[in-house]
């Protein structure tokens, strides 16, 4: 055979780094998947759904759900405002805000739930005014929304950043030139530019809204009922020697990483053929 | 009239515009000529209120506008790379202009539609409404860029290096279509070019610009027969340069040519080693070096004159030359 030495070469490594990926994903993240669910499944489907269907279960998936919906939006408006702001304009402290979108991914989450406490706290900063005007935020849901909001700030900016610097501004001008109003211009122009980008974004910020454990656990108190959340729950559970209720409550979560996987490639897909089939 | 009075310009440290004074009659073709980085596509952005100037005063018809924003100058711009809105038909793009009117001002859905159409069919995309910017052709995108432009009905029409992006042939073709759209439809345009070609073809005057300033305006004649700086003698056409002799300058002097205007002569010439002959429409091109100092020059010989070869000396003689100061501020481009 002419074939060069090199390729043959190439393929072994190639088969060996395949083989090597393969069996590390298979150990560390299709195995425990498993586990999560047949461990939830060990006693049948009877038990399963008697542990979702606990009060308390109940409660965590339905603060879950209402964490997710409150800051989810909240950072879809925050992230769009901030990559409009980075990506269209100059001003003075824009690499300052840019760094600062990415603080929430670089501080541990446990200190990210620390500075609420530290603000809002009945020792912090602004406790004795909270406490004197009886609102309370620390051991309650508005401190649960702080610190999701706060941990999961960066996925929507990240995402858009990148795509609407490439995108440039002169789609906007355009529009403009041609009489647009602000308002117009983002949504018959950018919006519609940015929207897959924008989905993608959304569908990771809700799977660690729903997901976050470290931040949230500081500041919710593990009040049963009122501040768990689906990942505070699970671990109660497992405390308490409940297997099956806290891989029960487990797998729902772990569907949910599956459904924002599949959502996300199909999400890929689309982006790419929007991308590609549009260039100049 | 527009009318640009001492504009200044600047990016940080960096001057884009220096003191720039220009005025443009109703109905021009202008040509705003120059290298990259030259100031060019900032005064157009200038003049169409997408950038605005740190000095100085930019009038439509003796009225400042200079504090005025784009939507409300009221140009038609066309972007270099057209900036088609991808997600909208052709025909959406086209009517953009008149669908963001306000509810008092805008005409009705199918008057809009009937106009857009209408625009389609001045631009020769008849019938390619429902398609999307992606299906067409680099041409078919530039003139649904233009049709788009002119639906908001421009008195000015700015176009930002309006053939950059598209193939040597369907940017000949473009470059007559747009000079007869002009003159039908009555517009005022000003056009941004590297593309000296172009310029010298198209427009009525031609503006070249180097560093941040004018160095000149004037008709295409003008500015190729009798260019008023070094720059534009060199930037514009072919051009020898050679240092000037005792006779024809003084010191640090420049002798400007043309290799068209350059004849073989018997004796009395420059003397030139012949380097390399080929070809050039109805000449021949010959390249070589000054037997006096060994500059490189081209000229010219029309083909009824016997063809020199290489390594031949012929004498030469400039017919048309124009003597410079070779190191005035803003000759070297």
């Amino acid at each position: 055979m002419s074939r060069p030495r090199s390729t043959t070469e190439g393929r072994l490594t190639q088969i060996v780094l395949i083989v090597l990926a393969l069996a590390f994903l298979g150990v560390f993240l299709l195995l425990p998947l498993i586990v999560v669910f047949s461990e939830a499944l060990k006693q049948g489907l009877g038990p399963f759904l008697d542990a979702v269907h606990t009060p308390d279960a109940l409660a965590a998936i339905k603060l879950t759900l209402l964490i997710a919906a409150i800051s989810v939006p909240l950072n879809m408006v925050f992230g769009v405002a901030a990559s409009w702001a980075i990506t269209k304009f100059h001003f003075p402290g824009k690499s300052l805000l840019i760094t600062l979108i990415d603080l929430p991914f670089s501080v541990s989450p446990v200190v990210s739930g620390l500075i609420f406490v530290l603000l809002f706290g009945a020792q912090g900063w602004f406790g004795p005014w909270l406490a004197a005007h009886d609102l309370k935020i620390i051991f309650a849901v508005p401190g649960i929304v702080l610190a999701t909001v706060f941990i999961t700030f960066p996925f929507v900016a990240r995402e858009l950043i990148p795509l609407m610097m490439e995108q440039g501004k002169d789609d906007e001008e355009a529009a403009v030139s041609l009489g647009a109003n602000g308002w117009q211009v983002f949504r018959h122009v950018t919006l519609p530019n940015i929207r897959w980008g924008l989905l993608y974004g959304v569908l990771l910020c809700n799977a660690r809204a729903m997901g976050e454990f470290g931040a949230v656990s500081v500041v919710s108190g593990h009040i049963r009922g009122l501040t768990n959340t689906m990942p505070l729950h699970v671990e109660i559970l497992y405390n308490e020697y409940d297997f099956v209720g806290a891989f029960a409550v487990a797998s729902l979560l772990a569907l949910l990483a599956l459904v924002t996987l599949v959502a996300k490639t199909i999400l890929e897909w689309r982006f790419d053929l929007h991308h590609t089939g549009a260039g100049h | 009239m527009i009318k640009v009075q001492n504009v200044t310009k600047r990016f940080g440290d960096f001057a884009a515009l220096r003191d720039i004074d220009l005025e443009v009659r109703p109905g021009e073709f202008i040509a705003l000529l120059g290298p990259s980085g030259s100031g060019k596509t900032t005064l157009l952005r200038i003049i169409a209120g997408l950038e605005f100037q740190d000095s100085g005063q930019v009038l439509f018809s003796g009225e400042d506008v200079s504090d005025r924003k784009v939507a409300d100058r009221h140009v038609g711009f066309v972007f270099q790379h057209y900036a088609l809105f991808r997600h909208m038909t052709v025909a959406d793009n086209v009517a953009f202009g008149l669908t963001v009117r306000k509810r008092r001002d805008r005409p009705s859905r199918a008057a809009i539609a009937a106009r857009a159409e209408e625009l389609l069919r001045l631009v020769q995309l008849e019938g390619l409404g429902d398609r999307y910017p992606a299906q067409l052709s680099g041409g078919q995108r530039q003139r649904v860029a233009l049709a788009r432009a002119l639906a908001i009905e421009p008195k000015l029409l700015l176009l930002d290096e309006p053939f950059g992006a598209l193939d040597a042939k369907v940017r000949k073709d473009l470059r007559r279509w747009l000079r007869e759209l002009h003159k039908q439809m009555g517009l005022t345009s000003i056009f941004v070019t590297h593309d000296q070609e172009e310029a010298l073809e198209l427009a009525d005057r031609v503006v070249v610009m180097n560093n941040g300033v004018i160095e000149q305006v004037g008709t295409p004649e003008e500015i190729y027969m009798h260019p008023a700086t070094p720059f534009v003698s060199h930037f514009v056409g072919e051009t020898n340069r050679i240092p000037a002799g005792p006779a024809s300058g003084g010191a640090g002097d420049e002798v400007h040519f043309r290799p068209h205007d350059v004849e073989v002569v018997r004796e009395g010439g420059e003397a030139l080693l012949v380097d390399n002959v080929f070809r050039k429409g109805g000449a021949w091109r010959v390249e070589g070096a000054l037997a006096e100092g060994g500059l490189i020059v081209e000229i010219d010989i029309d083909v009824a004159q016997p063809r020199p070869n290489p390594g031949e000396t012929v004498l030469i003689r400039p017919v048309r030359s124009r003597v410079f100061n070779a190191n005035p501020e803003g000759a070297q481009p």
